[in-house]
């Protein structure tokens, strides 16, 4: 409980919008009738959304957590590879204490739940979902297997290209973010519809890790880093009016 | 500001081997006197179920006091309370559920007490960004007509904010789109 004190902003700041991808966005099918049409209400925010949860010692179930390679008796099949980076905020405060959650397909592009069925192996090596926390200066790392591309239903011959979903508590409710993290380079990038409808080119970069030849471990995994950046402060101390 | 957000995805329809857990659903541990069931169905534009639906819901406790760690609206002197619930099983029928304790009030704009409310964010399939709402309840009629959330919401879309009592709790459904569509918030 020594971590107990005032220590988060009590408002943050509204984000631009284009921030993130539009919820009526035509070349993904599943928006459409998905979506809200009504436009948004704008929240005063209270001390309802500027509180959240702290999940590690709920979440947190074992001690292979954050090395999805280990958390069965056999080894899964594919490129090891670490991915690790530092959860911030704009100001760049880095967030620590904070639970990172993360799932995704296997090497061959496979999930490991009942409605992917597509024909690629199941690996029994491989689950597909770890947690973290992030520590003193907000880094999160986990190893795991790169993921593969695989196949989905929404135009002819689509293809998702190789992402790892991520999963970010924050410190409160505000700053809850649920994204991907895409791979440097992949040629599947032009025709995805998810990726791209993040309409900024740089906001799509921002979705897209790094190699790192500093954080690789030799004969043993590559590295990639991402750097996750959640809302920051607002101007205000509380908002006031509505 | 230095740096920009990151934007955000859709969960996708396969979150489900990665945000689920045994005890997401309860945001009090079992056998907490007063503990009441939340639940309802949540549904898309043409009325049919989302079965992949993932519900997260966050709120203070019945003094109005939050399992927040970090100085502001708690700590929560209930046993146990984490406040935070999360609903994500695919049951296939677009249900979700929680089970919780009926929050307290808490302050608000400007000073005015809010009604007792659970702070909602709905991810899924096809939302690229999640939704937020609000839950409020029915039976609660004299703390509603005093707050400001819900006075800025018109008049004819409130009843969408409306928990109703059931045997167990309360049953709120969420309409993604169409008529009676659930009013969502910009936080
Ligand atoms: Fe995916």
């Amino acid at each position: 409980m020594s971590r107990s004190t005032t220590d988060t902003p009590t408002s943050y700041e509204r984000e631009p919008e284009g921030a993130h991808p539009p919820l009526d966005h035509p070349g993904y099918k599943s928006t459409r009738l998905r979506h809200p049409r009504q436009p948004l209400i704008r929240l005063p925010q209270t001390v309802t959304e500027i509180t959240g949860p702290q999940l590690g010692p709920a979440r947190l179930l074992g001690p292979h957590d954050a090395d999805l390679t280990r958390q069965h008796e056999g080894e899964p099949i594919g490129e090891r590879i670490i991915v690790g980076g530092r959860v911030l905020d704009t100001e760049g405060k880095p967030l620590r204490d904070t639970l990172v959650e993360v799932w995704q397909a296997n090497a061959a592009g496979r999930y490991r739940h009942r409605s992917d069925r597509w024909p690629a192996p199941l690996d029994p090596g491989f689950s597909g979902a770890g947690r973290c926390l992030t520590d003193d200066a907000g880094r999160f790392r986990f190893t795991t297997i790169k993921p593969g591309a695989y196949p989905w239903g929404n135009h002819h011959n689509a293809w998702r290209p190789a992402h790892i979903h991520f999963s970010l508590l924050g410190r409160a409710f505000a700053q809850r973010l649920v994204t991907q993290m895409y791979f440097p380079g992949d040629p599947l990038f032009a025709y995805d519809p998810i990726f791209n409808s993040v309409r900024d080119p740089a906001a799509r970069e921002r979705m897209i890790c790094r190699f790192s030849i500093h954080d690789s471990r030799p004969d043993w995994a590559p590295a990639y880093g991402w750097d996750i950046v959640l809302r920051g402060p607002g101007a205000t101390p509380f908002e006031a009016a509505l | 500001m230095i740096f920009a957000t990151t934007p955000s995805q859709t969960v996708g329809p396969y979150f489900a081997i990665g945000l689920p857990w045994e005890a997401g659903p309860h945001a009090v541990p079992p056998g907490t006197p007063g503990a009441i069931r939340i639940a309802g169905v949540v549904c898309d534009g043409a009325g049919q179920p989302v079965p992949d639906n993932l519900i997260e819901t966050w709120q203070a406790d019945p003094a109005g006091r939050f399992a927040d760690l970090h100085g502001h609206g708690g700590p929560s002197a209930l046993e146990g309370f984490r406040g935070f619930a999360r609903s994500g099983f695919e049951v296939g029928d677009g249900s979700w559920g929680i089970v919780t304790v009926k929050p307290g009030a808490v302050p608000g704009p400007g000073g005015a007490a809010q009604a007792p409310h659970i702070a909602v964010s709905v991810f899924a399939r096809g939302l690229l960004h999640r939704c937020v709402t609000r839950i409020y309840f029915a039976d609660e009629e004299a703390a509603n007509a005093a707050d400001p959330v819900l006075a800025s919401v018109p008049a004819d879309r409130r009843a969408t904010l409306l928990a109703q009592p059931t045997d167990d709790g309360y049953r709120f459904d969420i309409r993604l789109q169409g008529p009676g569509e659930t009013v969502f918030f910009a936080v």
